[in-house]
């Protein structure tokens, strides 16, 4: 496995997708990560690195692979500065967007992966965590 | 600014020739050679060794950016954009001129070695003019390969929608890469004109080599499929892989209203039935 277990990438505009999808994919196909796995994390990651872009104004995507207990994971971080969410029970229902979306982002990005976590406070920003575990 | 010392010029101008051959046989030591012509590698050293000395010779110091060095610059633009199209990186483009660097300064050393003060202060002067000259290079290096970057994507969203006639009446559009809205935006336009065109009753899109498919692709692929139910034409999707197939339930994304197919195959076989061509029993 590479020597790095941890960074950032920045998720600023439409191609920061692309290359944040791409970097998960080879994260995870480094762990030995099965292909339907590979494929939920990646999904789940073009998800939320969208939503920074689109909503939240732009941030960055801190990477980190997991080693504890005998297990491997990925963590990434989407993280932004931008409006943060105001009614989150609302963001979490399923087909409820805000914009043109189909609403389906974050609650299908939190049932592609292990763990989801968000944290967000409007006017300050929102922070989503996930992992995924082999 | 301080400017080159006249007893420098002499000294390069005395020395020219093994300069020359110093200088490009540093830069075949580096790599930076690559697919380039022995002769034209040495027309350009000699070119551009020439071009320096004339300026330098001008007195008209250091900025690089004044008219004096229009010439220089110019050259620099022609190498980066040749080296671009030879396939080399921005480091290899601009060692052109760093790998000047070591012959100079070798030079300097016996030409002022009693005058520390002097060769100080001169090779300052030539490794600053030599630092911005090769930043020079860089950064038009990139231009060029942006200009290169843009011209491709432009190639590659036309190229990237060939809709094909399977059979009469049956369409296939093989989606490759990323669908970005820009993308999606061609691919749709291109096929629903190629329906009205051809007169097409079923067409087929395949996103085998479609690596991910999220929300965006999802609603891109419904709004496509929603506007050919519209023409009166009807739409199977192949190419769903098992992981995408699990994926998209896990997504909760609802393509019940699409046909989907896991491969091209399969569904020009289910396009041929509907149209009611015989396959034969066989099969
Ligand atoms: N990083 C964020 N900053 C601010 N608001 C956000 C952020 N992420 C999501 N939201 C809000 O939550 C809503 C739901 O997000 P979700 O990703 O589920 O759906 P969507 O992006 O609208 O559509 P899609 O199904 O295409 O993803 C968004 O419409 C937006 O209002
Ligand atoms: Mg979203």
């Amino acid at each position: 496995m590479s020597g790095e277990h941890s960074g950032s990438l920045p998720v600023r505009i439409e191609q920061d997708v692309v290359l944040a999808r791409q970097l998960a994919r080879k994260l995870a196909s480094d762990c030995g990560m099965r292909l339907v796995d590979l494929t939920k994390l990646v999904t789940a990651v073009s998800e939320l690195a969208r939503n920074t872009v689109v909503y939240g104004g732009g941030g960055d995507m801190d990477w980190q692979v997991l080693e504890e207990a005998g297990r491997t994971g990925v963590r990434l971080l989407f993280r932004d500065e931008g409006p943060g969410i105001a009614d989150l029970k609302l963001a979490l229902t399923d087909g409820w967007t805000s914009g043109n979306g189909l609403g389906l982002g974050l609650t299908g990005a939190r049932r592609l992966v292990d763990e989801f976590e968000l944290d967000t406070v409007p006017g300050e920003g929102t922070r989503v965590t996930i992992t995924r575990w082999i | 600014m301080a400017s080159l010392h006249g007893s420098t010029l002499e000294a390069i101008k005395h020395n020219h020739a093994q300069l020359l051959v110093q200088w490009v046989a540093a830069l075949e030591a580096n790599g930076a050679t690559r697919n380039i012509k022995e002769q034209t590698l040495s027309q350009e050293t000699r070119d551009f060794l020439q071009l320096l000395i004339d300026v330098l010779q001008a007195d008209s110091g250091n900025d690089i950016v004044s008219s004096d060095w229009d010439e220089a610059r110019r050259f620099l633009e022609r190498l980066s954009a040749s080296r671009a199209q030879l396939g080399h990186d921005s480091h290899q483009a601009a060692y052109f001129i760093f790998a000047l660097k070591r012959p100079l300064f070798s030079l300097l050393q016996t030409h002022f070695s009693d005058d520390p003060a002097r060769l100080a202060e001169q090779l300052w002067l030539i490794s600053e003019l030599l630092d911005t000259l090769g930043m020079h290079t860089i950064r038009t290096f990139q231009k060029t390969r942006e200009a290169v970057i843009k011209r491709q994507q432009e190639e590659l969203l036309e190229l990237s929608t060939p809709v094909v006639k399977l059979w009469d009446g049956v369409l296939a559009l093989p989606l490759i890469g990323t669908l970005d809205s820009q993308r999606s935006q061609t691919v749709m336009e291109s096929l629903l004109q190629r329906i009205v065109d051809t007169g097409s009753e079923i067409a087929i899109i395949d996103i085998t080599g479609v690596p991910t498919v999220d929300t965006l692709v999802a609603q891109h692929l419904l709004k496509t499929v929603t506007a050919i139910r519209l023409m009166g034409a009807d739409c199977i999707i192949s190419g769903v892989r098992p992981q995408i197939a699990q994926t998209i339930v896990h997504l909760g994304l609802d393509l019940g209203t699409l046909t989907t197919k896991a491969n091209l195959a399969d569904a020009l076989k289910l396009a041929l039935k509907r149209l009611g061509v015989n396959l034969g029993e066989q099969v």
